[in-house]
């Protein structure tokens, strides 16, 4: 049971205050622990929402089929397709003519066509050279691209390959050599479960608040509470303490879940990703407090969080889309969504390190975004009085 | 018979007033539905615009200066800096003021205009790895353009094979047309989950259920008349949401209207009765809303909206044939930018039936037999 009674060690000299606090908070677990759905959220939800995404999400294409249409085999076009034969990209299959193979572009079942046209081996002695075709499915554009790539780098193989044997070379005026730093094997779930990690928190901290005022006010308990000495600042307070842990207590699974389950390095360290994340979570909670407060019911409250929690979250917290190639003015929209600033610290704690041009100012913007969302509510739940 | 119609079209009227006399409530069905797609939009996309770069040129001679004009001159890119020394180049990629560094070592010039093979050397931020991996693509198709313009001026012989590509119904690659069809998507599943899952559920905490049930009305008529404001307010939504998407967007609508909207219905006939379990499992309002993010966020990350199915370990692939995102996705796709016939999709489109109707039937079930 997390249920915290207050102890009479810690019970202070004089002050009122933080007795009627601790009254308050005890309240507040009462209700949580009643109604098991508040303990759903902050456990069940980030366990079965990781455990999903972790495994499911993933940008790294493997086995693409594809079709090989070799219109006139020869030493030459064995040699080339045996290159995606042996590639873990790809799943080739062969057709024999290209309406086949077009017609099962067409129906799904492969994503791109390799074609080898008659005259191949007969223009491989020109100096012009040899088209390779490549036919891709464009509508999904970045599987597309990155089909591409693989193609091209099958083909820098091949070539390779051809120029030992025939003891010419072909080499490039100019080659490309890259270093990818943090992430040199480009493994797409190391960004995307930390990035999963700020959204599930966006949610868990909304959730876990944006019903709680709405539903003092519905059932009227609010003025009851407002009648009482205790000021709003700890009605507030009383409200986002018991939540906060919860929350930490589902934040410090997902962490845990990501360095051992899902193997993410982390090489920054454990407190500032434990600072870190403590003020996105009162931001969170700060946000799901004052939704209840503006909706004052629950059935509002609760479609103003569906609304927007999950989707900004997912869409403009740079978590897939890159912030830096959105419009201005959707840049700009971006700089209230509190999930851009944590999936910026989260990624460069986990796979950069402690760099604190990053975190600091990432960390700054979450408290003044914290500031603001618990301002609001204040003032809002003060209002409402008059 | 018209009683029962009377009855459900009350039924109807209180829900739509329910719904709609809530000035908040009202707000939020409409406006932030219509800004989030304008917002998503353009947010949603693979293409990477103004990439912060630093070049880090050793090289005075004239190859390097082409290369570095041919870097600049590119909309991919902008460059932030131009670096002097090594040590300059790990503060500027951690603190992400560039994302890319490239370095043209000291013998660039000399190596190509000896006829050997000049490295170039590119250092990405590796911390979103897909973006990194665009980045090293526009790189080399830059430096490909450039191999090709210095081997024809200096006639240095060229490799035997080339590749030809040609994209289909896509030409440009433009990933904002894979997401825009899929915003869609999103959006009308959002709207749909706003309406119905919390509708029992609000009626069961204020006690005004039970009254419902003690109405002549037998429970399909329940179900109906809490099922078609969902299916009226998603259509009218997705209608608004496909002719934004296809006149601001400038998206192609390649396939027929018909198949679309034979498409958007059947789907509004599985978020609708997902919806309406959920919401008829819930006790309370809380638990309704737990429910509708529990169903709506894996049953969109899951949907093949972002990072493709194909990708996804064999499991969970599997599951995935139980979210009717998944099945609407590749219609709106389909139809959006291949113009695939109604054939072709009815696999897609029997499996959202199919789900409706189930979930349909178990939440006019749940009515009476999940009773406090």
């Amino acid at each position: 049971m997390s249920e915290a009674p207050p102890t009479p060690a810690a019970a202070p000299s004089g002050g009122g205050a933080s007795m009627r606090l601790r009254g308050l908070m005890r309240k507040e677990f009462l209700q949580i622990m009643r109604d098991p759905s508040s303990i759903a959220i902050a456990f069940l939800m980030p366990l079965v929402l990781l455990l999903l995404f972790g495994y499911g999400v993933s940008l790294d294409a493997k086995n693409i089929p594809i079709a090989l249409v070799v219109e006139q085999p020869s030493a030459d076009t064995a040699s080339f397709t045996a290159s995606f034969q042996g590639s873990r990209y790809f799943r080739p299959s062969r057709y024999n003519d290209l309406q086949q193979a077009e017609a099962a572009m067409m129906a799904g079942r492969v994503d791109a066509i390799v074609v080898l046209r008659q005259d191949f081996e007969r223009q491989l002695q020109q100096a012009g050279g040899t088209p390779i075709q490549l036919i891709v499915n464009g509508v999904d554009a970045n599987t597309a691209r990155i089909v591409m790539g693989y193609v091209e780098g099958a083909w820098g193989t091949w070539l390779q390959q051809t120029a030992r044997l025939s003891g010419q070379s072909f080499d490039a005026p100019v080659s490309l050599t890259q270093r990818v730093w943090f992430n040199s094997e480009l493994e797409s779930r190391n960004y995307l479960v930390p990035g999963l990690i700020a959204v599930i928190m966006t949610l868990i901290g909304a959730l876990l608040t944006a019903m709680v005022m709405a539903r003092e006010w519905e059932r009227g308990t609010m003025e009851a509470l407002l009648v009482t000495p205790l000021a709003m600042r700890e009605v507030i307070l009383g409200k986002l303490l018991p939540y906060f842990i919860l929350g930490m207590g589902g934040l410090a699974l997902s962490v845990s879940m990501a360095i051992w389950l899902f193997e993410v390095p982390l090489r920054g360290s454990l407190w500032v990703l434990f600072v870190a994340s403590a003020l996105f979570l009162i931001t969170a909670l700060g946000m799901g407090l004052l939704i209840s407060t503006v909706a004052k019911n629950q059935f509002v409250a609760g479609q103003i969080a569906i609304i927007t929690t999950f989707l900004p979250a997912f869409l403009l917290s740079g978590f897939i889309f890159d912030i830096g190639s959105m419009p201005v003015v959707v840049q700009a929209i971006t700089h209230i969504v509190a999930a851009r600033y944590y999936v910026a610290i989260l990624q460069t704690v986990f796979l950069a390190g402690d760099v604190w041009s990053v975190i600091l100012p990432n960390a700054g913007a979450l408290v003044v975004l914290a500031a603001v969302f618990l301002g609001l509510t204040r003032r809002n739940a003060r209002k409402r009085l008059e | 018979m018209t009683s029962v119609f009377r009855r459900i079209l009350a039924l109807m009227g209180k829900e739509f007033l329910a719904l709609l006399k809530d000035r908040r409530s009202r707000f939020v069905l409409i406006v932030p539905p219509l800004i989030q797609l304008l917002v998503f939009g353009y947010a949603a996309t693979f293409d990477l615009k103004n990439v912060p770069y630093a070049l880090f040129n050793e090289d005075a001679g004239y190859a390097a200066r082409d290369l570095a004009a041919a870097l600049r001159g590119s909309p991919s890119f902008t460059e932030v800096a131009q670096l002097s020394h090594s040590g300059e180049i790990a503060p500027l990629i951690n603190s992400k003021e560039a994302l890319m560094v490239v370095r043209i070592g000291p013998r660039f010039s000399a190596d190509l205009l000896s006829g050997r093979t000049a490295p170039l050397q590119v250092i990405v931020d590796g911390r979103n790895s897909n973006t990194a991996l665009l980045v090293v693509n526009y790189v080399r198709a830059i430096v490909d353009q450039f191999n090709r313009d210095w081997a024809e001026a200096h006639g240095t012989r060229l490799p035997p094979a080339y590749i030809e590509t040609r994209a289909w119904f896509n030409p440009n690659l433009e990933s904002r047309w894979f997401f825009l069809p899929g915003i869609v998507g999103l959006l009308t599943l959002l709207v749909t989950l706003l309406v119905t899952s919390l509708s029992v559920a609000r009626e069961r905490e204020q006690g005004t259920f039970d009254q419902l049930l003690v109405t002549p009305m037998r429970p399909v008529e329940i179900l109906i008349g809490k099922a078609l404001p969902g299916f009226i307010i998603g259509i009218v939504e997705a209608s608004l949401i496909v002719a934004a998407t296809v006149f601001w967007f400038g998206v192609p609508l390649m396939g027929s209207l018909l198949t679309l909207y034979v498409g958007v219905l059947l789907f509004l006939l599985s978020a609708v009765g997902v919806g309406l379990m959920i919401s008829s499992l819930a006790v309370t309002q809380q638990q309704g809303m737990l429910g509708a993010f529990f169903f709506m966020v894996p049953a969109i990350i899951l949907s093949g909206f972002a990072t493709p199915i194909a990708n996804m370990p064999w499991l969970i692939q599997q599951l995935t044939l139980l979210n009717p995102m998944r099945y609407f996705l590749v219609v709106l796709r389909g139809v959006f930018l291949e113009g695939t016939p109604f054939q072709l999709l009815i696999p897609q489109l029997w499996p959202m039936a199919a789900i409706g109707l189930v979930a349909l039937a178990t939440a006019a079930w749940l009515f009476r037999h999940r009773m406090y």
